[in-house]
């Protein structure tokens, strides 16, 4: 494969360290919750609240908003917007890249301030980016779990589709 | 994607072809006729006139495997030339292509340009379409003016050259008894054509055989 699903895959151990460094981030800068999506649109996770929406629909059309975004700063000579604000009258978020693979969603109300919310996101950056690396350099070196888990399932995979 | 945590595995896939081809019409089939549990909300970014702008999204559950989850999430592209580089954005980390031809003769040189297109887009992300999942759908086999199946394949669906030895055998088209999908020409040379359907979307002909189609093959890369 040279695109896609294949390439890389999460494991218990890197949800742990990122709930946690996500956890901490929530409560410093007193936002509601984080959306952990992948460039292609899928969620990866949420941490806090509950966000109370239709998280399948709100990670893909992040990862539009995002793209879209990124060829309007090419266009204006730019290598990229590092970060997206969408302001609303209670709600507000704050969308960053992560190691250009993922983007990290801040949804947060008027408990806290977008200052705040962008001081502490850089530190908060760096951090996810060595967790996201050390995935997808396991993936690189071709040990992802993900090679194994639909290994020999044909049959199974054949079932799914009897209908 | 496959996610541990939540036990599901993520597959993107991603309808293709010219402007007013039927794409949109494939995913509006299909998230009538699922159960409504497993599908989720049908997302357009359509213009007024109802003509797709950026995308149309829906997401689908297929079923568990190995306690996995299967969902996959459906996306078509604005067909007009116009919109190439929101287009684009949309084939970005896919995992399987769907190309949804007109029948129509007279849409012949739109499907051309489409498929050329989708080959162009693609490698410039460093995709190679032929190693991937794809599948062909011919759609409006209704209308009067459609094209014999044979001239849409010959046009759209010639086959790549198989330069992988290990590949130089002949692999039945499933789908369609006494074609295949892998075969060697008379000159000598090895070939592979993508599996193709013909369907009429509005009515749902070839719709589920399409995303069957599709699917298995995007699971099947994984296994």
């Amino acid at each position: 494969m040279t695109a896609g699903t294949a390439n890389w895959s999460f494991t218990q151990d890197d949800f742990t360290a990122i709930t946690e460094s996500l956890l901490r981030f929530l409560g410093e800068t007193k936002s509601r919750c984080a959306l952990l999506v992948d460039r292609s649109g899928q969620l990866v996770t949420t941490v806090g609240e509950a966000p109370g929406l239709d998280t399948t629909a709100f990670a893909s059309l992040t990862a539009a908003d995002y793209s879209a975004n990124d060829q309007l700063a090419r266009l204006v000579g730019e290598n990229d917007f590092s970060s997206l604000f969408h302001q609303g009258e209670k709600e507000s978020i704050y969308v960053a890249d992560i190691a250009r693979r993922l983007l990290l969603v801040i949804i947060f109300d008027s408990r806290t301030t977008v200052g705040l919310v962008r001081l502490r996101m850089k530190d908060e950056i760096g951090e996810l980016t060595l967790l996201v690396d050390r995935v997808f350099s396991r993936g690189r070196n071709g040990v992802a779990p993900a090679e194994h888990l639909l290994r020999g399932a044909d049959d199974e995979i054949d079932k799914l589709f009897n209908w | 994607m496959i996610n541990y945590a939540s036990r599901e595995i993520n597959c993107k896939i991603v309808y293709y072809g010219p402007g007013l081809g039927g794409k949109t019409t494939n995913l509006e089939h299909v998230y009538g006729k699922v159960k409504p549990e497993t599908r989720g909300k049908l997302i357009s970014l359509a213009t007024e006139t109802e003509r797709t702008l950026f995308f149309d999204f829906l997401p689908v559950d297929l079923g568990t495997i190995r306690g996995f989850k299967t969902r996959f999430h459906l996306y078509t592209v604005p067909g007009q030339v116009y919109y190439n580089a929101s287009r684009k954005l949309i084939l970005k980390n896919v995992d399987g292509i769907v190309f949804v031809g007109d029948s129509q003769a007279e849409r012949m040189e739109a499907n051309l340009e489409s498929m050329q297109n989708l080959y162009d887009n693609m490698s410039e992300y460093g995709y190679d379409l032929t190693q991937m999942p794809f599948v062909i759908q011919y759609n409006k086999r209704d209308l009067a003016n459609a094209a014999p199946i044979e001239d849409l394949q010959a046009a759209l669906n010639p086959g790549w050259e198989v330069e992988d030895a290990s590949k130089h055998r002949v692999q039945p088209d499933p789908y369609h008894a006494g074609q295949n999908l892998v075969e060697q020409l008379p000159g000598g040379e090895w070939v592979e054509k993508a599996p193709y359907f013909e369907a009429i979307a509005v009515n749902g002909d070839g719709v589920f055989d399409t995303l069957k189609a599709v699917s298995k093959l995007v699971l099947k890369a994984l296994a």
